[in-house]
């Protein structure tokens, strides 16, 4: 299996719009989930939320997490420290910009890249 | 037995009701503030501050029963984690973190001291998480004056104690108001946060008064 990608957004519509973006890149075969809004539903996001979507794409080869600004890492660090040790380690959140990220992300991880290249795939990014 | 003082009762239980009284007053208060504190991030951030602290205020008062049945720390432990699970904006992770720092660092009889330790836990933690320091225009600028006052009067009179932590945590605003965002959506506007209220700032602000009052009026 390939690595898998997380997108964290304020927004649900730019969550999604993302994750379809990424698979586009990169394929149906591609595991990527998304996650976006607050717990009511408005801008914001949720670490329920990224809890659940985390618990179900977690695989041994690692998920990579793109998230936007402020809120949406804070509470993607906390839902990574409620797994335990072993299974954290194998969870990152990529320093990148959200949606070229996240196509850069889903390609390298397509290609069969391990965590550490699809990370560096992300935050590598440069509009060439 | 009226409201909590910082001096400790023997009986868990006993502390804990009477902390619950003053989380129904910090409760009250940023629902009140909500207009306020939405017209402050407004100006340099994404107008939702006071949204978000009045979110995890409801979440909070529906969790009163579940919280009076823990102890000091359990309940503070709890009440954090409520908060982040509610709030859905950085306010929620950031106050989240200083209530759970703080409860994991209480014992289950806390008294003045240990509320001081565990406040310079909770401070640590919200710096850790938004890795951020004092000066860059966040509640860190009132949080961290206000712990350190209270830490450096804790052993002796609980009167003083409380007003030099208020008389801090008003200093760090209004030098905070001077100051240029680095962190949180404000450091994107730059420049044109300088001269405006720092939303998390204030609502901190709002807090620890309205601690240093509940505490102060129960004295003795």
């Amino acid at each position: 299996m390939s690595v898998a990608l997380l997108i964290v957004s304020h927004s649900a519509d730019v969550a999604r719009g993302t994750a379809d973006m990424a698979r586009q890149m990169a394929g149906a075969d591609l595991s990527i989930a998304w996650t976006g809004g607050n717990p009511d539903g408005g801008l914001g996001t949720s670490l329920a939320a990224i809890t659940e979507q985390l618990e179900a794409v977690w695989r041994e080869e690692g998920v990579a997490i793109l998230v936007d600004v402020g809120g949406a890492e804070m509470n993607s660090e906390m839902a990574i420290e409620q797994f335990d040790k072993a299974k954290a380690k194998k969870i990152r959140i990529c320093q990148a910009p959200l949606v070229e990220g996240a196509i850069m992300a889903a390609a390298e991880a397509a290609s069969g890249g391990g965590l550490d290249q699809v990370c560096r795939a992300a935050e590598e990014f440069s509009h060439a | 037995m009226g409201r909590m003082s910082l001096a400790q009762s023997h009986n868990p239980a006993e502390n804990t009701g009477a902390a619950l009284e003053l989380l129904d007053v910090l409760c009250t208060l940023l629902l009140g503030a909500e207009d306020e504190l939405n017209g402050l991030d407004r100006a340099i951030g994404d107008g939702d501050h006071g949204g978000n602290l009045a979110r995890a205020s409801r979440s909070l008062s529906e969790l009163r029963p579940e919280l009076a049945e823990l102890s000091m720390g359990e309940a503070v432990t709890r009440a954090g984690r409520a908060v982040v699970m509610s709030v859905g904006g950085a306010s929620g992770p950031l106050y989240g973190t200083l209530l759970m720092e703080m409860g994991k660092a209480l014992p289950d009889e806390p008294g003045p001291g240990d509320w001081a330790a565990a406040f310079a836990a909770g401070v640590d933690g919200v710096a850790r998480r938004g890795r951020s320091a004092e000066g860059d225009k966040t509640m860190l600028d009132v949080l961290a004056p206000a712990s350190r006052a209270l830490s450096e009067e804790a052993s002796a009179d609980l009167h003083e104690a409380l007003a030099a932590m208020r008389a801090a945590a008003e200093d760090g605003f209004e030098t905070s108001r001077g100051l240029r965002a680095k962190r949180g959506r404000a450091a994107y506007v730059g420049e044109r946060s300088v001269g405006h209220d720092d939303p998390g700032a204030r609502s901190a602000l709002l807090c620890v008064g309205a601690v240093a009052d509940f505490l102060g009026e129960n004295k003795g």
